[in-house]
C-alpha cells in the first residue's frame, strides 16, 4: 500500500507539472487582462490534435512538432484576442467568459467534424515504454513531459522577470491604468500575453494527449480542473497556480489509490470548496482591493 | 398608456394560450414546450444574475437536482403517470432551493469572477455525484419516470405546455415583484456598486442569497418538468454544461436584468437551436453554428435587444421633440442619455 501511495505521489508530481504548464497560461491571461479564458481547455485539446496530425501525416516527433504547433497556437491566440476579446467594452470579465466559452464550442465542433468523437491517444516509443527506478515503474513520457514543463516554465520565468516585455507585462498586471500612463502599450501586451498563454497549451496538450486518451469533448473536464487550480492558487498568481497544480494532482492520484478512482475528481472539487471557506481569495491570491 | 400596456399583455397571454391549439402539429408543440421551459429557467436565472450582476454559470446543477428529485419522488411514492406528477413540481423546486442555500452561501463569499468559477465547480461536483452515488441515482444507467401512455400523440405536449406557461407566469410575477420592490432595488444597487450599497445599509449577503435561492427554485422546477416530459434521466443530460450557458445567452440576448428580456431571448433562441439541431443533426456542425451565433450576439448586441431598443427609442423621442415643440422632454431624455453614457463609462473604468 505504501508503495502504491509513493507511486501515486510521484505520478501526481509529474502530471502536476503538465497541469502547471496549462494553468500558468490561464492565470497569466487573467492577471493581465482580467478575463477568464474558458477556451483554454479546448485549446489544450486542439494542441493535442495538432501534435496528433503532425505525427500521423508527417511523421514528426511529438516534441519536435512543438516547434511548429507552439508558434501556430501563439498566432491563433493573438487572433482570438484581437477578434473576440478586444471588441468587448462593457462588462468585460463577464462577457469574456461567455465569448471564450463560444470559442471553446466552436473548437469542439470543428474537432468533432474533423476527427469524430472516438478517443485517441498520442503514441511514441517514450509514451508506451517505461523504466524502473528504485522499484517503481515510470513511463518515460511522464518524465519527459515534466522536464518539458520545467523548461518552458523556466523560460516563462526568464521572460517575465528578465526582459523588458516581462516588466511591461508585470506592470500591466499590477495596475493597468498606471501602466498605460507610463507609456506601456497595454493592448499589445495583452495580445502577446494571450498568445503566450495559448502557445503553452500546445505543449501542455501534447503532454496531456500522450498520457491520457482524449476526444473533442474532453475539454469540459480539463477546463474545470484548470479553473479549480487557478482559483485555489489565487487568481493571477503564477506561483499559486504552480503549487496548486502539484498539490491537486498529488491529492487526486493518492485518493484514487487509497479510496477509488471514481471519487478522485470529486475530492478535487471538494478541496476547492473547503479551501475557499477558509480563504476566499485562494492560497496565494490578493484580497480583491479593487471592488466591482 | 397603462390601459394599452395591460391590453397588450392580455393579448400576448392569449397568443401564448392559443398557440398550441392553432399550431397543433406535435413537431411544433414540442418546440413550444422546450421554449416555454427555457423561458421559465431564464426568467428564474435572471432574478438572481440579471438583478445582482453576478453571472452564475452553474444553474444546471439545480436543473439536475430538480430532475432527480422529481424522478426519485415519483419512484418512491409510486406516483402514477398522468396529472399527478405535476403537483410534485413545487417540491422538486424546493429540493433544488434547499441545496442552493449552502451552495449559494459558499459561492457568494467571493466576488464576481471567482463566483463564476465556483458555480461551475459546484455544477461539476453535482454531475460527478450523479454518476457516483449509484445507490440513489443509479449512476450512468439512469432513472425512468412514469410515462403517461394514455395521452395520445396529438395531446401529449399540451399539458406540459400549459404547466410550463403557468410556471412562466409565476416566475414573471416574482420577477416583476422583485424588480419593483425595495428588496429588488437593493439587488440593483449591488449590481451597480456593491460596496456603496453595503454602506447605504443594503444587507448585501442575505439579499444575494435569497435571490440565488429563488432562481434555483424556478430552475429546479424546470428541471423536474423537463425530466417528466422526456421520461428518462441520465447524468450528462440532467447536468448539462450547455444548459448553463444557454440560459445565460438567452438572458444576454433579450437584455440582462430586464423583465421581458429573458423570455424574448428564449423565444428567439430555442426555436433557432431546435431548427439547427434538426438541420445539422451531426453534433460537430451544431456546436460550430451555436458557437458562432453566440459570438455574433455578444459582439453585436452586448447589452441585449430590449435595452438597445429602449436606448434608440429615447434618442428618437429626443430627436422628435427637438424638431417639434416640447423642449422639456428633450431636456430630460438628453439627461437620461448622459446618465447611460456615464454609467457605461464607469463600468469601463472598473474593468480597466
Amino acid at each position: 500500500m505504501a508503495k502504491l501511495i509513493i507511486d501515486a505521489v510521484i505520478t501526481g508530481i509529474l502530471t502536476g507539472g503538465v497541469y502547471a504548464l496549462m494553468s500558468s497560461g490561464l492565470t497569466l491571461i487573467f492577471g493581465v487582462m482580467n478575463i477568464i479564458n474558458i477556451a483554454q481547455g479546448a485549446l489544450v485539446i486542439l494542441g493535442a490534435y495538432l501534435s496528433f496530425v503532425l505525427q500521423q501525416n508527417f511523421h514528426i516527433d511529438l516534441f519536435l512538432g512543438l516547434l511548429i504547433t507552439m508558434p501556430v497556437m501563439f498566432m491563433l491566440g493573438i487572433l482570438i484576442e484581437w477578434a473576440f476579446i478586444r471588441p468587448l467594452k462593457l462588462e468585460r470579465t463577464m462577457l469574456s467568459i461567455l465569448v471564450t466559452f463560444a470559442v471553446a464550442l466552436i473548437i469542439e465542433g470543428v474537432l468533432g467534424i474533423q476527427f469524430g468523437t472516438s478517443f485517441v491517444q498520442l503514441h511514441a516509443w517514450y509514451a508506451d515504454a517505461s523504466f524502473q527506478i528504485g522499484g517503481f515503474y515510470l513511463a518515460y513520457i511522464y518524465v519527459f513531459g515534466f522536464v518539458l514543463s520545467v523548461i518552458l516554465l523556466g523560460g516563462l520565468y526568464v521572460l517575465l522577470y528578465r526582459t523588458k516585455f516581462g516588466y511591461s507585462l508585470r506592470a500591466s498586471m499590477q495596475n493597468r491604468t498606471a501602466a498605460e500612463l507610463i507609456g506601456i502599450d497595454v493592448e499589445r501586451v495583452s495580445a502577446v500575453t494571450f498568445g503566450i498563454g495559448v502557445a503553452l497549451t500546445a505543449a501542455g496538450g501534447m503532454a496531456f494527449g500522450a498520457t491520457t486518451a482524449f476526444n473533442p469533448g474532453s475539454h469540459y473536464d480539463l477546463i474545470s480542473r484548470l479553473l479549480v487550480i487557478i482559483i485555489l492558487g489565487g487568481l493571477g498568481s503564477l506561483r499559486g497556480a504552480l503549487i496548486a497544480s502539484l498539490v491537486m494532482l498529488v491529492i487526486e492520484d493518492v485518493t484514487s489509490v487509497v479510496w477509488s478512482p471514481v471519487w478522485a475528481s470529486t475530492v478535487f472539487f471538494m478541496l476547492l470548496v473547503v479551501t475557499l471557506l477558509v480563504r476566499p481569495q485562494g492560497l496565494f491570491g490578493q484580497l480583491e482591493a479593487r471592488k466591482q | 398608456m397603462k390601459i394599452i400596456k395591460i391590453t397588450g399583455l392580455i393579448a400576448l397571454l392569449a397568443v401564448f394560450i392559443a398557440f398550441p391549439l392553432v399550431f397543433s402539429d406535435p413537431a411544433i408543440t414540442i418546440i413550444a414546450v422546450f421554449t416555454m421551459l427555457f423561458a421559465v429557467a431564464t426568467t428564474g436565472w435572471n432574478i438572481f444574475s440579471g438583478y445582482t450582476g453576478y453571472i452564475a454559470l452553474g444553474h444546471a446543477a439545480y436543473f439536475g437536482l430538480g430532475a432527480y428529485a422529481m424522478a426519485l419522488m415519483a419512484q418512491d411514492w409510486k406516483i402514477p403517470a398522468g396529472y399527478a406528477p405535476f403537483f410534485l413540481l413545487p417540491l422538486a423546486g424546493l429540493v433544488a432551493a434547499i441545496f442552493a442555500v449552502p451552495f449559494g452561501w459558499i459561492a457568494l463569499r467571493t466576488r464576481r469572477h471567482t463566483f463564476v468559477v465556483i458555480t461551475i465547480a459546484i455544477f461539476f461536483i453535482m454531475q460527478l455525484m450523479a454518476y457516483n452515488l449509484r445507490g440513489i441515482t443509479n449512476g450512468s444507467a439512469g432513472l425512468t419516470l412514469p410515462i403517461p401512455f394514455d395521452w395520445s400523440a396529438d395531446f401529449f405536449n399540451l399539458p406540459f405546455y400549459y404547466v410550463a406557461l403557468a410556471l412562466l407566469l409565476l416566475a414573471l410575477g416574482v420577477s416583476w415583484w422583485v424588480r419593483n420592490s425595495k428588496y429588488g432595488l437593493g439587488l440593483l444597487a449591488i449590481r451597480d456598486d456593491e460596496d456603496r450599497a453595503l454602506g447605504l445599509g443594503v444587507k448585501t449577503g442575505p439579499s444575494k442569497l435569497v435571490a440565488f435561492v429563488i432562481s434555483a427554485f424556478f430552475v429546479g422546477m424546470v428541471g423536474a418538468l423537463h425530466a417528466y416530459f422526456i421520461g428518462s434521466l441520465y447524468p450528462p443530460f440532467a447536468f448539462d454544461a450547455l444548459f448553463d450557458v444557454a440560459v445565460a445567452l438567452m438572458a444576454f440576448l433579450g437584455g440582462l436584468g430586464t423583465l421581458a428580456g429573458p423570455i424574448l431571448g428564449a423565444l428567439i433562441l430555442v426555436p433557432t437551436q431546435q431548427y439547427f439541431t434538426l438541420q445539422f443533426s451531426e453534433n460537430g456542425y451544431y456546436l460550430v453554428i451555436y458557437g458562432i451565433l453566440f459570438l455574433v450576439i455578444i459582439l453585436l448586441l452586448p447589452e441585449g435587444i430590449l435595452p438597445t431598443i429602449r436606448k434608440r427609442w429615447i434618442k428618437w423621442m429626443a430627436y422628435r421633440s427637438q424638431s417639434g415643440k416640447i423642449q422639456v422632454v428633450a431636456g430630460t431624455s438628453g439627461q437620461e442619455d448622459a446618465l447611460v453614457a456615464e454609467s457605461s463609462g464607469k463600468r469601463d473604468g472598473v474593468n480597466l
